[in-house]
């Protein structure tokens, strides 16, 4: 199926953060739509740090056992290892010793639920979580999607525009939220650049080298020419824009 | 990963953004014209995706300025609801209409938030874009996030 132009959208506010769905192909996706709700909400009760209840939150205080997790946490943590072998040990799902997937469940979260439009037939749509997007298809027949990086200095400023098609594209900044990325190295806040965006084909990968990259600074545009299909833009602190030798608009 | 394609691909959602909203108060002046472009060729593949009317009236307006609303958007804080004032096919002015003023924290977000919505819709549309990534918002920052006019404009 082609784009058609028709745009079905939808706002769910979840995990601390809101998801933007936008649909581009014609049809009722009020199904589709409240599967992606639905999944969104179990990542959360399964995977909040902030929920007691949730399995991670009941893995940390040794109350569950990964055997009897959810079979998600399996494969979260399955991911976690993946790039914590590919990231040298700068992204782990577990910073200071402490079980904590974060680093990359967003980024599986909105890849999964980008599958799982395309399983109901929405071949064209893109999924916003929180700034970490992944796109499907085309945003109009013949036209690629768009995505505009914002500018951690000034949140109103679009400092880059990156298209295509079927990629994703993620962020990892302190500028709102704060120092909140973990060197596995040092065990301590990471200082790291502004921002630090990462496109490539899975979000999930996307989402644990930005976290990674954010840790590396500006080694990390080194080490992501060395990961097949993936690039970085790295933001200093001063402004300075430096992007690895494959990202797409450079 | 083109120019040119970016271009259009520029004319285009902007055009999508501003096609999506209804109406409300047209002083006159029929809703094609916030079909207008801003700038730039529309090329062959143009809004087949919104409707014929936008294209077949688009000349004849170019001097007033349309004022639309979009749907209330529910955020967790309450109703959202935005009303944008179009010129020539770009977006003049930002209004909130509708916001929640329920509690101190209410105010306090939107006293940070609502100004910035005028001056983020501007960009968004400078910028053309369908979707946003930046440093990650929270659902607070989020009201006051480019993604968030970009969501609210498509309603």
């Amino acid at each position: 199926m082609t784009a058609t132009g028709a745009r079905t959208m939808h706002v769910e506010h979840c995990m601390g953060t809101v998801f933007s769905i936008d649909i581009r192909d014609a049809g009722d996706w009020t199904d589709a739509v409240g599967a992606v709700v639905r999944w969104l909400h179990h990542v959360d009760a399964v995977f909040s740090t902030y929920r007691p209840d949730s399995d991670i939150s009941r893995m940390r205080r040794g109350e569950l056992r990964l055997l009897d997790a959810d079979p998600d946490v399996h494969r979260v943590l399955a991911h976690c290892a993946d790039a914590q072998l590919t990231t040298g040990g700068r992204f782990t799902g577990m910073p200071g010793g402490r079980l904590d997937p974060t680093g990359l469940v967003k980024g599986w979260a909105v890849e999964q639920a980008s599958g799982k439009l395309c399983g109901h037939g929405a071949d064209n749509h893109a999924v916003n979580g929180g700034g970490d997007v992944q796109l499907a298809g085309e945003a109009a027949p013949g036209l690629p999607w768009a995505v505009g990086l914002v500018d951690p200095h000034d949140r109103s400023r679009v400092l880059r525009t990156v298209a295509g098609r079927n990629f994703a594209v993620a962020s990892s900044g302190t500028v709102e939220r704060g120092a909140h990325i973990i060197d596995p190295f040092t065990g301590g806040p990471a200082i790291g650049p502004a921002g630090v965006a990462v496109t490539g084909p899975s979000l999930t990968l996307a989402d644990a080298y930005a976290t990674a990259a954010f840790v590396m600074g500006a080694d990390a545009l080194t080490w992501i020419d060395s990961v097949p299909d993936y690039a970085a833009l790295l933001i200093a602190t001063d402004g300075t824009v430096r992007t690895s030798s494959r990202w797409p608009s450079g | 990963m083109r120019r040119v394609a970016l271009a259009v691909v520029s004319t285009v959602a902007g055009l999508v953004v501003l096609l999506s909203f209804k109406t409300s108060s047209p002083a006159g002046t029929p809703p094609a014209a916030i079909g207008t472009p801003s700038a730039g060729n529309l090329g062959t593949s143009g809004p087949a995706e919104t409707s014929a009317a936008p294209r077949a009236k688009r000349s004849s307006v170019r001097a007033t300025s349309t004022t639309v609303t979009g749907t209330a958007a529910n955020t967790q804080f309450g109703p959202v609801q935005v009303q944008l004032t179009v010129r020539n096919g770009k977006i003049i002015k930002v209004v909130a209409v509708e916001y929640p003023t329920g509690s101190p924290q209410d105010m306090e977000i939107n006293s940070f938030a609502i100004p910035q919505l005028n001056q983020e819709a501007l960009a968004a549309q400078n910028a053309s874009i369908s979707m946003v990534s930046g440093a990650s918002y929270t659902s607070q920052g989020y009201l006051s996030s480019l993604q968030s006019a970009l969501d609210k404009a498509g309603l």
